[in-house]
This record gives structure tokens, sequence and C-alpha cells, in this order.
């Protein structure tokens, strides 16, 4: 295996989580739900898929525990904000905060326990072709389905007709209130699948990318996510392209505190972060075009008048 | 059986007043469900959660020492709050005025001098509000949201003040611990009371709770930062500048956070080191909320969240209970506070299936 | 298509009781209602009577607290859009039901069976478009199109599903008098179908000149059940408003003195995507003057009151002078500074917060023209809580603001008596200058000659004042001076006296006369 060949395979393993919870933020948002609470999400998706892993065995369960996990914890969020039509901002930050702390609690019995590693599954023939199949036929499940994930949403976002109404509810959930589309049921739904895939990211994380469980080792991912859905103007594919760019960035960062620039190597963890801030400047500073593409609705309370 | 809301014509007071009451009460009985799945009594952990650090007098001045720092930096954020600009970043603020303020006692350390505190404490504001000035410029500037870029800065924050603790400030004499030299006794903030260690950091957070309530309350820029908060267009429309309220927001705020740091370091730790906060800045967050963004509501709601610090250590030594119980009981009171908040605008109301019965008022006129 | 069912005896729609309370208000109490088949009825009322509650709830948005309805003779209960759809009813919302992230085509899927695919649906609108007279390009994004476009979608949407009854909700509140011509030629087609209309509006002569059955409502009864042809126009306003409305008295001693507002070649170009860019506004007015600009909402009005506010200051200082000084680089304080005064058109959390009480919304308005008198403290700025009481007591009472409390929350006034204090909060101050958009917008009869009333006193005294307005009645009544607003460019004035409603529907639809011949032309 060449050295290109490992570098790639490390940055997909660090862009696959960044992938699925900016997708299912992704799809939340456009149904005009803003939820902050990506982070603490993902973390109790990993934690619950160690846990799950330890007791049974099996990472596929562990898989399922992270994806229930994240979906359960989303609901908190959708019936507050949906149904209580609490204050997104404020609610997303309480399902972070409440998240670490209920990570830590389930995880201290784990802490420094190895884990068990999400195993590859080889695909047959396709993994034959010379470097890309060991890229991308030689992965675990949870690299096919973000792959799988994207194509999905984009397809259902676009074309079919209730990725239409979602399109429609994240335009003018008033309109679509007057038209007789269940605004808050879609809604729930969103963020129920939000939660999904931002549970799935953290199962990544606890199986696949570093197999064990650490306190707080999303380590800001979450919010990177948020950062790649405005990235990403709201479109799937763009998100695809925005996680992959990030891996990297924080891949390269590993490989130069590997090489011993010189750098101090806190620096060199901060340049995600930093690289993170940069893009969002870069992406914000047209107005035009950040009204053109945020959805209408984003993070306005909804209350239907019955 | 569905859940419908109908807005009030006023908001209520009562359940104004009443709302965090509430969502303490169902964060005690949520907290004691969870002490029973871990196995322990749950009447007797509440006790020792809630109830004994009130009883003595080392445990009451923790509270105090805890609650400054949250009570700091809880005040400036409820400005931000209430002025519609999401400052989630003081925990890096809080870092960065740490780091600013600690720059006369660690670099200069041969100078003795009584203005060597009150310099600590200019340049722990400071450093603060330079570091909130950033998201504050991006935002006024360049329309990047201030919630993912403050937030970003805590992080690089973190990773700054790990660096300088490790690198250039490492003390010569720590045998490789990776802590500045202890601060010069005229570098550290006083204690204010002969029975334990609360020190002058509480009495800045009291005035500072003080002042801030009195501008929120019976200036024009009070007036002009709940307007602002409310309808940007409104604000606009009275001749105020919501660009520069993002300035002046956040940088009160990155002022108060950084002025918290120094405090902490110089009153409590006497030092730099890698980890130098259980995560106020966030705390704060929760303090600001349960306080409803209320200066005078902050300094009550900083010090229950400074007794759930200090509950924490304590079921961790009598019930070997994790300290991460404490985070929990931090996030559930958020999310009560916030619940709760829906009865001030709505009435809610249960609906059993279909247009009949409508029954189970959630609440009076 | 053609229309099958509905026997010729039997109403096609009847309303029994029908009643909706909000809490213990009640918007609807006790209406009965029959529509037949081909016939288009007319549903009367004042902004708030209870006309935009009853018909949701005869489109299933709204569920009835008591009352039936009755579809064709049977007992029905309509619990959604779709059930309404399903039974035939279609619906032409006021405020556009429609989505300008999307396409035309998307748009009128989404209120369709989710079977259709999205080309058929876009073939299917061409083709009605082309058969009404509703020309529409189904790939266009709505945000994309005029006000009378967007209408169109929704008319489309309607007719799509082959509905026996076609709600139509002020849909001429926003049309030039031309294009309302050619929505009442396409309600003379779908009537002559068999079809039946349900139309709402608050404009007597539109009324008696469509409508073969008129149903009026006032404070959510029914105080009228007539043939609106058989009416008089005063008869008719009478059952809506309970009372003779008191005319305005324009005529008089109108004393053209000194320019005190003046806008020269302004150019503004959008702000936002949805906006719309000023080109080359000139207009003076006089002290004594009143100038009305009309025009049909979305042509630049908005984006001309900020720039005549200062509340977004424009490049070139000359392009706006208040009593002859430059003032187009300065923001609103200034310019409140030098006298003048601002109302802006909406309301809720523009010209008033609404969670804020009424006194801190004098505050709002008037924190730096009155300085002294409400602030002190020197530079702390603290406010004198009872020198803004009383003042604000003064102007509730000087403009008959009726309140629930002493100084209630702003959101909790009706929108005439919000309005009236708004407008009375500046009058206050006895402007120089007063610049007011859309003044009685949404605002009942008693409480819009009030304000029109205060606008010409205003005028009669000396100052000069510039009414922003879509609405013709209004316009006629407190002008003195007319112009027309159209895509962002102003038409010359005009004095009141020699324009009539045809000539100004010409300038509305970007038809400018003789004297800017050039861009008449390019216009539209």
């Amino acid at each position: 295996m060449g050295i290109v060949e490992a570098i790639l395979l490390t940055v997909i393993t660090a862009a696959t989580p960044l992938v699925l919870a900016a997708l299912g933020e992704l799809v939340a948002e456009r149904s005009g739900v803003l939820n902050l609470g990506v982070e603490g999400m993902m973390i109790m998706g990993a934690v619950l898929a160690f846990a799950a892993t330890d007791a049974t065995g099996s990472p596929y369960i562990g898989i399922l525990a992270g994806i229930a996990g994240g979906a359960l914890f989303s609901l908190l969020f959708g019936f507050l904000t949906l149904t209580l039509v609490a204050n997104q901002v404020a609610t997303g930050l309480a399902l972070t905060i409440l998240g670490l702390g209920v990570s830590g609690q389930i995880g201290e019995a784990y802490v420094g326990m190895s884990g068990i590693k999400l195993p590859e599954i080889t695909i047959p023939l396709l993994s034959e072709i010379p470097f890309f199949g060991r890229l991308l036929f030689k992965q675990d499940l949870i690299f096919y389905i973000s792959i799988a994930l994207v194509a999905g949403v984009n397809w259902y976002l676009f074309k079919s007709r209730s990725g239409l109404k979602i399109r429609a509810i994240g335009d003018n959930h008033a309109s679509a209130h007057a038209l007789g589309i269940g605004v808050i049921r879609t809604r729930y739904l969103a963020v129920l699948f939000g939660g999904a895939c931002a549970g799935l990211a953290g199962a990544q994380l606890s199986l696949v990318y570093t197999p064990q469980w650490v306190e707080n080792m999303t380590a800001g991912r979450g919010w990177i996510a948020l950062a790649l859905v405005v990235f990403a103007s709201w479109r799937p594919w763009r998100v695809l392209a925005g996680g992959y760019l990030f891996g990297a960035v924080s891949i390269s960062q590993l490989h130069a505190q590997a090489l011993g620039l010189g750098i101090p190597s806190q620096f060199l963890s901060a340049l995600p972060y930093a690289a993170t801030v940069v893009v969002l400047v870069l992406i914000s500073h047209n107005r035009r075009m950040t009204l053109i593409n945020t959805p209408a609705s984003l993070g306005k309370p909804f209350v239907p008048d019955r | 059986m569905r859940i419908e809301l109908e807005k009030r014509p006023t908001p209520s007071v009562l359940y104004a007043v009443l709302s965090p009451f509430v969502a303490l009460v169902l964060t005690v009985i949520t907290g004691g469900i969870m002490f029973a799945l871990l196995g322990k009594d749950p009447m007797s952990a509440l006790y020792s959660f809630f109830v004994e650090p009130l009883l003595d007098v080392w445990s009451l001045h923790e509270i105090a020492i805890k609650a400054a720092p949250l009570i700091l930096i809880g005040v400036g954020l409820s400005v931000c709050y209430r002025s519609n600009n999401w400052n989630i970043g003081a925990e890096g603020q809080f870092i960065m005025g740490a780091i600013a303020g600690a720059i006369v006692p660690v670099v200069f350390h041969d100078w003795h001098s009584p203005l060597v505190l009150p310099l600590m404490l200019i340049f722990g504001m400071i450093g603060g509000a330079l570091y909130a000035a950033i998201p504050a410029f991006l935002k006024a500037n360049l329309n990047t949201n201030e919630i993912l870029s403050s937030l970003m800065l805590v992080y690089i924050a973190q990773l700054f003040l790990d660096w300088i603790v490790r690198g250039p400030w490492r003390s010569p004499e720590a045998y490789n611990f990776p802590i500045t030299r202890d601060f010069a006794p005229e570098a550290v903030l006083p204690e204010i009371l002969a029975s334990g260690r609360t020190n002058l950091g509480f009495v800045f957070a009291i005035v500072a709770a003080l002042l801030v309530w009195f501008m929120m309350r019976y200036t024009l820029k009070g007036f002009e930062i709940t307007v602002l908060g409310q309808s940007e267009r409104a604000g606009r429309f009275a001749g105020f500048s919501s660009r520069r309220m993002i300035w002046f927001s956040m940088l009160l705020s990155g002022a108060l956070a950084g002025l918290a740091g120094i405090s902490e370091v110089s009153g409590n730790i006497n030092k730099l080191q890698p980890i130098i906060s259980p995560g106020y800045g966030f705390t704060a967050i929760i303090v600001a909320f349960l306080g409803r963004l209320n200066p005078i509501g902050v300094i009550i709601a900083g010090l229950v969240l400074a007794l759930t610090y200090v509950g924490g250590e304590a079921v961790q030594l009598t019930l070997s209970v994790s300290d991460k119980v404490t985070r929990v009981f931090q996030g559930l009171l958020l999310f009560f506070v916030l619940s709760c908040d829906t009865l001030i605008r709505y009435k809610i109301r249960l609906v059993f299936s279909g247009r009949t019965a409508a029954v189970a008022q959630g609440g009076a006129e | 298509m053609s229309v099958a069912g509905a026997s010729a005896d039997r109403p096609l729609l009847a309303v029994r009781n029908l009643t909706k309370l909000f809490g213990t208000f009640a918007a609807c109490n006790g209406i009965d209602l029959e529509i037949q088949p081909g016939e288009i009825h007319a549903l009367l009322g004042e902004n708030g009577a209870g006309k935009s509650t009853l018909v949701k709830m005869l489109f299933g948005v709204l569920e009835p607290t008591d009352g039936q309805i009755f579809w064709k003779g049977e007992a029905v209960s309509i619990g959604s859009p779709s059930a309404a759809r399903n039974l035939g009813i279609g619906m032409v919302f006021q405020h556009f039901s429609l989505f300008e992230a999307l396409t035309v085509a998307e748009n009128i899927a989404l209120s369709l069976p989710p079977k259709i695919s999205l080309a058929k649906v876009a073939e299917e609108a061409a083709r009605l478009s082309r058969v009404y007279g509703l020309p529409l390009d189904p790939n266009a994004h709505v945000a994309d199109l005029s006000v009378g476009e967007r209408q169109r979608i929704e008319i489309v949407r309607a007719l799509l599903q082959n509905p026996q009854l076609i709600i139509l909700d002020e849909p001429t509140s926003v049309l030039t008098p031309q294009e309302a011509d050619r929505l009442f030629e396409t309600l003379a087609k779908l009537k002559a179908e068999g079809r039946s209309v349900l139309y709402i509006s608050h404009r007597l002569e539109e009324v008696q000149r469509i409508c073969d059955r008129a149903t009026v409502l006032r404070h959510g009864k029914v105080t009228g059940d007539c043939d609106p042809r058989k009416e008089t126009p005063a008869s008719l306003a009478r059952m809506m408003v309970g009372s003779d409305v008191a005319t305005i008295t324009a005529e008089g001693t109108h004393t053209k003195g000194d320019v005190l507002l003046e806008v020269a070649h302004l150019g503004v170009a959008a702000r936002t995507p949805f906006a719309v860019a000023l080109k080359d506004i000139s207009l003076k007015v006089h002290g004594g003057e009143v100038l009305a600009i009309a025009g049909v909402a979305g042509n630049g009005q908005g984006e001309l009151f900020d720039a005549l506010s200062g509340e977004f200051p424009v490049r070139d200082a000359n392009a706006v002078r208040i009593r002859q000084r430059p003032v187009g680089r300065h923001g609103i304080t200034p310019r409140r500074l030098m006298g003048a005064s601002f109302v802006p058109e909406e309301r809720h959390g523009h010209a008033a917060v609404t969670g804020m009480s009424l006194s801190d919304n004098l505050v709002l308005a008037r924190s730096q023209s009155d300085r002294a008198a409400f602030l002190g403290g020197g530079v702390l700025g603290i406010i004198k809580s009872v020198a803004v009481r009383l003042a604000s007591r003064r102007i509730s009472e000087t403009m008959d603001v009726r309140k629930s409390g002493e100084d209630p929350l702003a959101g909790s006034l009706s929108g005439g008596n919000l309005q009236k204090y708004i407008v009375g909060r500046e009058l206050d101050r006895r402007p120089a200058v007063l610049v007011v958009n859309q003044p009685t917008w949404g605002v009942d009869a008693g409480a819009a000659s009030r304000i029109r009333q205060a606008l010409v006193d205003l005028a009669k005294a000396g100052s000069a004042v510039l009414v922003i307005s879509q609405d013709l009645d209004e316009i006629f009544e407190v002008a003195t001076e007319i112009a027309v607003i159209s895509e962002g460019r102003l038409s010359a004035s005009y004095p009141a006296r020699d324009m009539t409603r045809e000539k100004i529907g010409l300038l509305m639809g970007g038809m400018h006369d003789k004297t800017e011949g050039a861009e008449a032309a390019h216009a539209h």
C-alpha cells in the first residue's frame, strides 16, 4: 500500500463522520429547523454504540444503538422546539451540554477499554481495481452508508414529492400549513433523521475512527458539521465535498505532526478549527448569496392556529 | 393525544417568576430518578448533592468561589443574548483573559508593585474583549455566524493555553510539569472574609451584576439592547445600530469573561495550567437562561449552578458517583428552564383525539 | 372542463351557525351563509370582521368551535385543506401561500396528489393558463415574479383541481385597475361554466360590479344579506361599519409654502435579492401639500421609504433634502432632529416593538428628538419614565387610542388603535415633514378616517406630508398632489384634481406619460 493510498484512507475515515452528521443536519435545516445539538447527539451515538458493542460483541448492533441514541436525543430537541416552541438556539446548546454530561456518565465504565473495530467489507471484483479498489470498495459499512445517503438525500430532496414538501416547509411554513402540509410532523421526521445521522456519525468515531471510548471524543466535530452545512449551501453533494476537504485538513495536521516540522503540535491541532472559521467567513461574507441559499424559515418558531 | 399551544395576550407574570423554580423542582426529581438508576438511595444522594454543601462554611466558600466566574460571565452573556448576539465562546474568552492577565506575574515576575494586581485585571479584561472582538468583527463586517466562530475559538484558546504552559511559560522549577511559576503574593486576589477562601472575584461579580442591572433597567443603552434583540428593524427605525450593538455586547461579555478568567487564576489557582476551567464558560450559558437574562436573576442562578459543582464533588466523595453527574444536572436544568418558559407566553392544552374534549389547562390567566 | 353535480334549487354550500372562538374572543359568531351554483357571492366586511376566519374554516385550515357546514345538502366536516379540495373547494389566499424558492410547477404540484409527475403538472398548468387567459411560465422561480403573476399561480393552482367553488380573499388589493379588469373576465368565464365564486372584499364598487349576492359581516356576525346591485355604496358601508363614517374634509385652505422635502435623482441599488432598485426618483413636497404616491405593492415603496427616512442612507447627500439641507448620507436621527417624522408600513417589529409597552414605544421613536424631555442623567441617558408616560397618555387621548390598561403592550392593541398611536406619536412632535407608508393598511374604517383627517390637518397647518399608499380611495381623500411608483421609478406629480383612477392605473402599469416618454418605451 502506497503512502498516498494510506493518507487517503485516513482522510476517508476522518471525513465520514463529518459527512454523515452534516447530511442529517442539512435535512433538518432544509425543513427550517436549526438544531445546534449535533455535537450532543453525536457523542450520545458514540457512547451508546461503544456500550452496545461491548455488551453484545457485535459492532453492527453497536451501529444500531448509536443511531437509536442520536435519534432519541433529537426527539428531545423536537419536543422542546416543535411542540413547546422553545428557542432553537438555546435548546440546541442544551442538547449539547446534556449530551456531553450523559455520555460522560455512561462512558465512565468504558474509559481505557479497547473496543471492537467495525470490520471491512470487501466488495468482490470492484475491490481489485488498482488504487481505487482499496480506497472505495474495501471499507466498512458506515462508509458505504454515508455515500449511499448522500445520493439518497439528494434524490429525495430534489426529485421526490415528499422532499419537495420539506423544501416548501423550510421556505415558508405558514404557506405550507395553509396548503394542508403537516408542518410539525414533517419537521419531527426531519429532526429525527438528523439525530439518526448524528448518532451514526458518533458510532463511526467509537467503532472505526478510534475504536475506544474517550470522553468528549467528538471534539467539536458536531460544530464543524454545522459549519459544513452552511459551506455546502444546503446541497448534499457539496456536503460530501466539504466533508472530505475538512477531513483532509484534520489529517494533514496529524501527518505534519508526525513529520516534526518544528511547529508546536497544538498549533497544528488548532488547524481544523481555524479552517472552519476561515471557510465560514469565505462563504458568508456574500450576504446576497447567503440570503438566497438559506431556507427562509430556518430557526423561526411555528405555532399553527387551530 | 396531542399538545396544543395557545398564545397568551400578554406574557404571564406569574409564570415568569415561577418557571425557574418549576424547572429546579423538575431537575431535582429527574436527578433523583437518575440516582436511583445508578443504584443509590435517591433521597440521601439528593441530600448530599443539594443540601449538605449549604450546611458547612467551607462548602459555602467553595460555592462563592465557583459562583463568581459563573455570575461574571453570565451577566455578560445575558446582555449578548438579550441583544440577539449568540456568543457561546465565553470559555475561550475566559482562557484568553487569564493568559493576558498572567503576562504580568509570569513574564515580569521580578517586578513587585501594588500596581501588579490592577494591571492584571485590566489585561485580563482586554484579553477577553480582544478575543471576543474576533467573532464580533466577523459578524459585523463579514456576516459570519457568531455561534460557530466563537465556539471554534474556544478550541483554539484551549490549545493555545496548552502550548503556552508546556512551552514558553513553563516554570523552570516545575520538573517538566506543564504549569507556570506560582504568582507572587501581590498578584493574588485577596480573600475578603476571615472565615474562608472567598476572594475579591465574588465582589467583582456582584458589582458587575448590579451595574449591568442598572443599565438594563434605567438607561437608554439598556433600552437599545432590548429593542435590537426583539426587532432589528425597529431598532434601526429608532436610530440604533445593530452593528455597533454586536461590538458592544461582544466586547462587554468578552471583557467580563476575561475578568472572570484572570480572577479565577489569580484568586483560586495562583498559576496557569493546561486546564483552568471546569467549563465555566458553557455553564454560564445555563446561568444566563436560568436567571431569565436578568442580571439579578443571574446572581441567584450563578449560586445555584455553583452548588451543582460543589454538590457533584460531594457525591463523588460520599457516594462514589462520578462527578460527571454535575454536567447531567446542568444540562437537565437548562432543558427544564427552556420548557417551562413556554408557559410564560403560551397556555398549554392537552387535546384528546378529535375536536371534542379540550381539558387540562396548563395555566391561569 | 364542465361542472357536474349541484342541482339548481339546492345551495352548493350552506353554513349554519358557524362559530369560531379564540380563547373567549368570537372571531365568527353564529354565521349563516348560502352559496348557489353559478353565483358570484360577495363576503363583505372590514378588516377584523371575521371574513378570513370564516373562509379558513371553509377551507379546513381552522377548526370551527360550533356550527355546521353543508355541501350540496349534506353535512360535512372539513378537517384539512385536502379534504376541502376533495369536496371541490379551491382557495386563492390574500397573502399568497406560495414558496419563493420553488418554481411555479413545484408550487402547483404541492397541492396536487403525489402521483402526478412534475412534467404533467407543468403541462396541465400551461393548458389552463391559456384557457383562462392567465399566462404563466411553469419553470420560473416565484421569487422573480410580480404580484399579479403570483396571483395567477394561485388561481391556476385552484383551477387544476376542477373546483365547484373558488374562494378568493381580497384578490384585487394587489392589482392595478387594469389587472383587476382581467381578473373579472376570468371570474365571468368561471361563472359561465357553472362554478361558484366566494369573493371576499371590502371594496364596494367591485362587489356591486361583479357579484350576484352579498353577505356582510361585522364583528363576527352577519349584518346583511342582499343583492349588492340594489344597494347604494352608502347603505352597504353602513352594514359593514355599523354607522356612518366621518368623511374627510380635504378641501379648503391649503396654502403652499416652501419646499420642505425634496428628492433629486435618487437611485438606490437593490439591497437584497428580493428588493426593488430605485431609479432616478425626483419629487418635491411643499409645506401645506400632501403628495400621495400610488402604486401596487412591491414596486419600490418600502425602499423609497427607507431612503427618505435614512434607515438606509444613500450615497449622494443631495439626493434627499429636508428643509433645503442635504441629508442623503445622514441616518434617521439627524433627519428627525431637522423636524422630519416617519411612519413605516409595518407596525409590528418596525414602527413598534410588539413585546414592549406603549410608553417604551414612544421612547423608540423620540429618544433623540425629545432628549431634553425624556432623558436625564447626562451621558448615562437615564429614561425619565414619568415624563414618557405622561406624553404617552397625551398621545392616546389625542388620537382616541382604545386600550386595555394604562400602558399595555403594543402587541395587545388592535391594528387600528396601534396605528393611531404610532401616527399620534409622530404628530405629537408637530413635524415639519411627515413621511408615511401605507397609513391605514389593515385598519378599521373609524381609525382610518381619523388618521387620514390628521394627515390632512397637519398639511393645512403648514407641514409637508408624503403619503405612500396602495389604496386609491385613500389617495383621493387626502392628496393635493399625486405621483405613481412603478418598478422603482416615479412618475411626475400631478394635481390631485386632474387625476383619475384610469390615469393612475396606466401609470401603475409602467405607462409613464409623455414627460418621460423615453422611459415609457422600455418600462415593462
